[in-house]
């Protein structure tokens, strides 16, 4: 028997999982998937919002900048990739101007330090790329970009350590409730818990209908990007915004802690987890951002992608009971990547105030680091490869990882199983090659390493195959 | 100090770090990120190598293997599995290896042979679902022909660029079926030879003036779409085709690896994505060399030979004469039909008798005359019969000529016929 059994291991499940990992608790955490983030955690504009968007008094707004506020010194401890470089929302006619200012009030009254309204020539010059055809803008010094995966990731193998388990591979089919708890059936087999979170994304209300009526609809709505090049990286300098209209946020233009530019997203209902990409949709994206950044080269792309936002009906997260002894943490759309902290800390809460013992470890770890050849100085890089050969064996030529760093991965607290699990890791695979050059070299590292034949290497997620068999004049 | 670093060890570092030697230099260190000499052309097991350069048909590891056998015959010191991570404007090359360890090196002249890379989906957007089975034309030619492992039974092939061609060939002697060849120009970018070789002759269509528009299947590639295109390239609704296959292969460029290049700043050309280069393949940091793939994307690697050991030639000499004197400089310009030309700059006073120069037309041409001019005179013409842009064009201005160009000399097309 479990204390928690937590479904869904993206950036929500991880966090909630990370916060529960603090007391004396038997937690698990079952993931459907081969790997964690690997859901809408893995395709998302990667920003940690300031907070002014949200109403205030919603769940949205607190949690939201509360979670940025944790998220500071979060990143830092965990070593996850995070750049405050603060964002801008622009007006393009007189029309618009309100709109910023609402959004200042709002900001105001959610608590977001330091927001300032610009003028456009204000605006051009802490953003010199910028249209223009800006005529204001409104500037908020506390936004941040951070790497979603790596920062699930970071929670998530912290959690492992501080005794959390991950079951990979685990799909929940089935929820009963049982003398003191759930019956969660998998398609592992069956297990039991006191209390059952639901971080599922885009299932929680599948989730929440095993148990009961569902009070709420998640509509999926998609959202494609472009990912370009680092040649393009220094565009801006800041995540520029524009001001909503009826067609959804607008598309925004912004850095990423790879140092790359990415560009999107629109927004458009669709049926379940579909990820797929339109030219219709990243026609309308790099038209609207044009509007912003008229200079972007968009020949430089070396990705589009889409990730689907689980939006509630009700306008605000789902953070409620379902049944007794099962909490939804669902309807987690934007800015759910931001609040994320914030939202396993209120779980852990209302777990807490209904009876579940919080007492805290002696021991809590705290703390995480992985080697980033790429980052260190030569002297460093020089003592790194003379202690272990395998940190001189560049593997990925664009984003310059080593065999040693992948090595590190598979031995780490959840080892990847994938080629785009390596990626999410490490980087490899990342860069503007996508993989081109390093993809043979990670299969023949997995094969190894895992012990599996090239043959049985995934791309991603299960079913992911690459190598269909060996070749005529093949095998020893 | 060594006299020359080669960085790349494949036909244009080979080539380059031989002639150096030839020219006298005696310290010269070639770096190879790979674990052993050759480049591209190890995963090249198809026949058509050489037949200018050696006058006979060779595979690729055949071609790299007789310049490795030359090499050894030289003191030139090789350090394989180590990748050069940086090269500064005052030439220290940083690199880093298994066994070798983290090195900076100086070096009295550097050659630049990196070799490029494959174009991949996202940087021609093709939308759809991102399942597994997209792969390089480059990347699947490595797994069949180095790691033995095929990448799909059903293939569809996107760009008729010679790898691609050479992947539908391969894919079906291993037994793979390869449906089609979908190419948006409404002409192939690859050799003719291979065009008969590697599609007629094993039944394969090849869709002129069509694109994908649509991948499907969620884990693994189940379906391409194909749509002919307009003139501007769009897809022409109602024209889709659907393909049930496990595989696409991209053939859709190459671009030069120049990420080193840029960073020790060195000028570049944005209409080849290489160094601009004078006649001797020297760019503008004096000592500094680029020569085959790193500095314009070749078809026949004995063009990357002859134009690779004119680098390593132009090495030497540099080491001997520790640099001498700017000099008059002509700006190679392109005129009506080229894309690019290679060198794009000359110094008459450094050219010996004729001056090679490389370029590509923009267009399918029938009987052309090729111009030079400069100014308002023509100092040169040439006749070919036909020009394709996927087939790299070559011209030879002897120097008396060059003499008499002022500032800048132009190559264009002028066509006698229409194609
Ligand atoms: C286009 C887009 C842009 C966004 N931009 C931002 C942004 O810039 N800033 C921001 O703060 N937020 C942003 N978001 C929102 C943010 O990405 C999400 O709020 C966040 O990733 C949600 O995480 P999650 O863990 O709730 O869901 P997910 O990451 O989807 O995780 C759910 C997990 O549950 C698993 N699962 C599902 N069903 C089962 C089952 N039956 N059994 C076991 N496991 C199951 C899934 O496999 C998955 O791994 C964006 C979202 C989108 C789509
Ligand atoms: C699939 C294919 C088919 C072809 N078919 C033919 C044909 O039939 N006939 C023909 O004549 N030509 C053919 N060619 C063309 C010919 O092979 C190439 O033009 C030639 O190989 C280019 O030589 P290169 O030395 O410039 O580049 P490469 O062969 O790519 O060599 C570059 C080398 O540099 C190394 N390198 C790169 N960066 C670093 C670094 N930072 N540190 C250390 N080392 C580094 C690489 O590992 C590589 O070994 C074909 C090419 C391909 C790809």
């Amino acid at each position: 028997m479990y204390d928690v059994i937590i479904i869904g291991c993206g950036i929500t499940g991880a966090a909630t999982a990370f916060e529960l990992s603090r007391y004396r608790l038997k937690v698990a955490v079952v993931e459907r998937e081969n790997d964690v983030a690997i859901g809408t955690t893995k395709a998302n504009s990667a920003i940690l919002h300031a907070g002014y968007d949200p109403m205030p008094g919603s769940l949205m707004a607190r949690l939201n900048v509360r979670g940025v506020e944790l998220a500071r010194t979060l990143c830092e401890k965990l070593d996850v990739p995070y750049v405050p470089c603060g964002s801008m929302v622009l007006a393009f006619s007189q029309q618009e101007k309100p709109h910023l200012e609402e959004l200042y009030r709002r900001g105001q009254a959610n608590g977001v330090p330091g927001l300032a309204l610009l003028t456009g020539d204000e605006a051009r010059e802490l953003e010199p790329n910028l249209s223009d055809a800006v005529v204001a803008a409104l500037h908020a010094p506390s936004a941040a970009i951070c790497s979603p995966w790596e920062y699930c990731l970071a929670l998530a193998e912290t959690a492992v350590r501080n005794g959390v388990q991950l079951h990979r591979n685990t799909g929940v089919t089935g929820l009963s409730p049982v003398d003191g708890g759930w019956l969660v059936n998998t398609d592992k087999g069956q297990m039991w818990a006191r209390y059952v979170v639901s971080a599922a994304g885009v299932d929680c209300q599948q989730i929440h209908e095993l148990a009961a009526p569902c009070p709420y609809t998640i509509h999926p709505a998609r959202g494609q990007y472009y990912l370009l090049d680092k040649s393009e990286g220094d565009r801006v300098g800041r995540v520029i915004f524009q001001c909503p209209n009826d067609l959804g946020k607008g598309v925004l233009v912004a850095p990423t802690v790879h140092g790359n530019l990415i560009v999107g997203p629109n927004s458009e209902p669709v049926e379940g987890e579909d990820t797929s990409t339109t030219a219709a949709g990243l026609a309308f994206v790099r038209d609207k951002a044009l509007k912003s950044v008229p200079s972007v080269q968009f020949n430089q792309s070396i990705r589009n992608f889409a990730g689907v936002r689980a939006v509630a009906d009700t306008g605000d997260f789902v953070i409620d009971w379902a049944a007794p002894g099962l909490l939804d943490l669902a309807g987690i759309c934007s800015p759910g990547l931001s609040a994320a902290p914030a939202i396993g800390e209120y779980a852990v809460e209302l777990l807490g105030a209904d009876g579940l013992a919080l007492e805290e470890k002696e021991q809590f770890i705290c703390e995480r680091h992985r080697t980033r050849f790429k980052q260190l100085p030569q002297a460093e890089r020089a003592a790194l490869v003379e202690r272990q050969t395998a940190f001189g064996r560049v593997i990925c030529r664009c984003e310059t990882v080593t065999e040693g760093e992948i090595l590190e991965a598979l031995a780490g607290p959840i080892p990847p199983c994938s080629v785009d699990g390596v990626k999410r890791r490490v980087n490899a695979g990342m860069g503007r090659c996508q993989g081109g050059f390093c993809g043979p070299r990670v299969v023949e590292i997995l094969s190894r390493e895992l012990g599996i034949s090239p043959g049985e290497v995934v791309q991603d997620q299960a079913g992911t195959w690459l190598l269909a068999r060996e070749t005529k004049g093949g095998d020893k | 100090m060594y006299d020359l670093i080669v960085i790349g060890g494949g036909p244009a570092g080979l080539a380059a770090a031989c002639a150096a030697w030839e020219g006298g230099l005696r310290s010269i260190l070639i770096v190879e990120r790979d674990q052993e000499l050759g480049g591209i052309l190890n995963q090249c097991i198809h026949n058509g190598f050489g037949l200018h350069y050696f006058k006979e048909e060779l595979t690729g590891p055949e071609y790299a293997g007789r310049f490795i056998r030359m090499l050894s015959d030289t003191g030139v010191e090789v350090r394989l599995d180590t990748m050069v991570l940086e090269v500064t404007a005052d030439r220290q090359v940083h690199m880093v290896g298994k066994t070798t360890g983290y090195r900076v090196e100086q070096a009295r002249s550097i050659v630049l042979a990196m070799g490029c890379r494959e174009r991949t989906r996202g940087a021609i957007g093709i939308p759809g679902t991102r399942p597994a089975g997209v792969f390089t034309a480059g990347a699947a030619q490595r797994y069949v022909n180095m790691e033995g492992w095929m990448p799909g039974n059903r293939v569809v092939i996107l760009g008729s660029g010679d790898i691609g061609l050479i992947m539908a060939r391969r894919m079906t002697l291993e037994g793979a079926k390869v449906l089609a060849c979908v190419e948006v120009m409404p002409y192939s970018g690859g050799l003719n030879r291979n065009i008969v070789q590697c599609l007629h002759d094993y039944d394969i269509p090849l869709y002129l003036s069509h694109t994908v528009t649509d991948i499907r299947g969620k884990d693994r590639v189940e379906q391409v779409v194909v749509s002919q295109v307009d003139e501007r390239r769009n897809p022409i609704p109602g024209t889709e085709m659907v393909f049930d296959c496990d595989t696409l292969l991209l053939s859709v460029g190459l671009i030069p690896e120049n990420e080193l290049t840029r960073q020790a700043g060195v000028e570049m050309d944005r209409r080849t994505n290489g160094a601009v280069v004078y006649e001797n393949m020297e760019t503008s940091i004096p000592g500094v060399f680029a020569c085959g793939n790193v500095c314009h994307v070749h078809d026949l690697v004995d063009f990357v030979t002859a134009e690779s050991q004119r680098a390593g030639a132009a090495a030497a000499r540099y080491v001997a004469q520790n640099g001498d004197a700017p000099q008059r400089v002509l700006q190679v310009r392109n005129g009506d039909g080229v894309t690019y030309t290679v060198p794009q700059r000359i110094r008459p006073d450094r050219v010996e008798k004729r001056c090679d120069l490389f370029f590509r037309v923009n267009r399918i041409c029938g009987d052309s005359e090729i111009l030079v001019t400069s100014g308002d005179t023509q100092i040169a013409r040439f006749k070919r019969e036909h020009l394709a842009p996927g087939e790299m064009e070559n011209i030879t201005l002897p120097r008396v000529l060059l003499d008499k160009a002022r500032d800048e000399i132009t190559v264009s097309i002028r066509e006698v016929e229409q194609a």
